[in-house]
């Protein structure tokens, strides 16, 4: 018996399969299809369209997608409670930023400033360092996990802000890597246009790129794995799935999703980057991305990952509405403040009234009209 | 040496009264509330605020009354409607309000350091021979103190063998009378109040700045190292957590000064790393039996 021949379609009944091969779809149904190709190439388009600047944001909150998906993978779908990607970001970053660094600068440089070097070995370091700690986390479960990540990024801030040669020490920083492609500098005017553009086309991408990778890992016998483990470990391990392998398997491809977003993140923002940044807020900001987005989905990481950073910018413009927020840190009412409190109130919320995040409102609203005009 | 051991245990009692609080919430609710340190904070701003106008010890008591009452609303507001959810929700949550009240507190904190107005400063004392600062003696007993009042809380009132019935099995405590949502409350109150005290004592002789609220973190080491689940161990856990701090403080530079400087900020979490490798609940702890 062969699939092919059943695969039947019918039209208005996209959720009718006839094969397994179309239930187990990347994108099952023809909405998705058009959808998604439509988003990749309105992606591209504003590239065009918008000024640098926002380019620039935009390329950030694509990075910090990646980073966010990434933790969905262990956290999302395989259920281990990490608290420590923003230190797997920084073993991304230091990684990156060594290998592309300047051989005879002020820090620790290669010299090796080929993206198609730097990015995957960013990203293999940094999963070398989640393989590491993922022993401890086929011992523990559970909250006892998330203290030990919790650890783990104030031991990193601290080797981060000692190890000078390597980070330039708090306070002073080092340069991001340099994104090249075989001689094509990204960062300076070039083909495709402006720095922004061509930074921003990078990093779309690579988030297109990452994301099909995560879905695919989901919808694979490793996906269905990590669904066992997050639902009850012990019952996944009596179906015979291998449990600290996966364990392990999931920590290392979620440092590798953040290795890879840590050495991006200050390449396509700035270029400059310091110790400090790796601190437990930045680790908070990705666990929110990902609640807020959508726990366990693709779509919901990017959506929750574009939010959080587009937040900033946002709060940055309301002392001209709000005259009582003020611009200055020295206030006691400024946009920092703001800022950081709606991070926390966003997560309460969203938890407490719609749990699946973003992703969520948008099932409501797609169930809506699906049922309309009838209530359900 | 005994400068540096008494130093450790002062601090260590701080970092007990935060690690009570810890095991008291996760005894009731099985969460840990990532709310601590925010409390700690709340606290000892208050008792800032108090003191100039009740003098010092009045304000400690206010301030933690006052701090407990938050901790109460805000256990009714954001923990109570999350009942029955997975414990990852209600921690995140926690980690929500934690960052709220944090930004709060930390706004009637200014970018000043500010003084709690404690009698004790950085003043000396000599005792047999060792000169030590008098606010590591101070935190020592009231944390002493304290500790023994929680005891006697748990062992000889109602309400302590109410938390204690439903820390042991909630069902079994429904139905034998115990109101659980007054233990989830009562929990969150006391957690608060003990942050509050211990939030005080760190801003004796230092004040409190923007930074403070990183010490609270400290007690996580210290209840995972004492068992997430066991009082006594807490108060353990916090002293010994204190002690390895004070000792790398005064000698790490002499013995091993390739760790860098300040490492002894970090070797809570790594003495926290290191009895996890040994023993998975801590030195006290239950250890979680999985039936399948």
């Amino acid at each position: 018996m062969t699939h092919t021949d059943r695969k039947v379609r019918t039209w208005g009944r996209p959720l009718l399969y006839t094969s397994y091969t179309q239930d187990m779809a990347l994108l099952d149904t023809w909405a998705k299809k058009l959808w998604c190709g439509g988003l990749i190439l309105f992606g591209l388009a504003l590239s065009q369209v918008l000024v640098d600047h926002t380019l620039e944001l935009l390329a950030t909150a694509f990075v910090a997608a990646i980073g966010a998906i990434g933790l969905n993978i262990v956290t999302g779908y395989a259920g281990q409670v990490s608290l420590g990607h923003a230190f797997f970001l920084a073993i991304g970053a230091y990684t990156a930023a060594a290998l592309s660094g300047d051989p005879a600068g002020r820090t620790l440089g290669f010299g090796v400033t080929n993206l198609l070097v730097w990015l995957p070995a960013a990203g293999l370091v940094a999963a070398l360092a989640g393989v590491l700690v993922a022993p401890l986390a086929t011992r523990l479960r559970g909250l006892y996990l998330a203290i030990v990540t919790l650890g783990l990024v104030f031991l990193g801030e601290h080797i981060f802000k000692e190890w000078d040669d390597l980070t330039g020490g708090p306070g002073v920083g080092r340069p991001a890597a340099v994104p090249d492609l075989f001689g094509w500098r990204l960062d300076q005017p070039g083909p495709l246009g402006s720095p922004e553009q061509q930074l921003y086309l990078l990093v779309l991408v690579l988030l297109v790129l990452f994301a099909i990778g995560a879905r695919n890992l989901a919808r694979s016998r490793i996906g269905r794995g990590f669904a066992a483990i997050r639902d009850r470990d012990i019952a996944a391990e009596v179906m015979g799935v291998p449990l600290t392998r996966y364990k392990v398997l999931a920590f290392g491809v979620s440092s590798f999703y953040a290795g890879c977003a840590g050495a991006l993140l200050y390449s396509v923002s700035g270029g400059y980057f310091e110790a400090g940044s790796f601190s437990l807020l930045l680790s908070v900001q990705y666990i929110a991305m990902v609640l807020i987005g959508g726990v366990a989905t693709v779509s919901g990481s990017i959506a929750g990952a574009l939010f959080i950073t587009l937040l900033s910018p946002v709060t940055r413009e309301l002392p001209a509405l709000l005259p009582f927020i003020s611009a200055d840190t020295t206030q006691t009412p400024n946009v920092f403040q703001v800022e950081t409190v709606l991070y926390g109130l966003l997560i309460i919320v969203f938890l407490v009234f719609e749990p699946r995040g973003l992703y969520g409102l948008w099932l409501r609203v797609r169930t809506y009209w699906k049922s309309w005009p009838f209530s359900y | 040496m005994i400068e540096t051991l008494i130093r450790g245990l002062g601090n260590g009692s701080v970092y007990a009264l935060l690690a009570l609080g810890f095991v008291i919430i996760y005894k009731a609710t099985r969460v840990i509330s990532f709310a601590q340190p925010s409390f700690m904070i709340a606290g000892a701003v208050a008792v800032s605020y108090l003191a100039e106008i009740t003098g010092f010890y009045l304000a400690v008591v206010l301030a933690a009354l006052l701090v407990a009452g938050v901790a109460l609303v805000i256990e009714r507001i954001a923990i109570r409607p999350m009942i029955g959810r997975p414990v990852f929700v209600i921690a995140i949550i926690s980690l929500g309000v934690d960052v709220v009240v944090r930004v709060v507190a930390n706004g009637f904190i200014g970018t000043d350091v500010r003084q709690v107005g404690d009698p004790w400063g950085f003043s000396l004392v000599t005792l047999g021979g060792v000169t030590i600062q008098q606010r590591w003696i101070a935190m020592f007993v009231a944390a002493a103190v304290l500790v023994g009042l929680l005891f006697l809380f748990f062992r000889h009132t109602r309400y302590g063998l109410a938390m204690r019935a439903a820390a042991f099995d909630q069902e079994t405590a429904l139905a034998q009378g115990v109101s659980v949502g007054m233990v989830f409350a009562l929990s969150w109150g006391l957690a608060g109040g003990l942050a509050a005290i211990a939030g005080t004592f760190v801003g004796t002789g230092q004040g409190v700045d923007q930074l403070t609220w990183i010490i609270a973190l400290k007690a996580l080491p210290a209840i995972i190292v004492g068992g997430l689940d066991s009082l006594g161990g807490a108060v353990i856990g916090g002293l010994a957590i204190g002690v390895v701090e004070s000792l790398a403080q005064s000698y790490q530079g002499d013995v091993a000064p390739w760790l860098g400087q300040n490492f002894a900020v970090v070797t809570p979490y790594v003495v926290m790393l290191v009895v996890l490798l040994v023993r998975p609940y801590g030195l006290f702890g239950t250890p979680e039996v999985e039936r399948v």
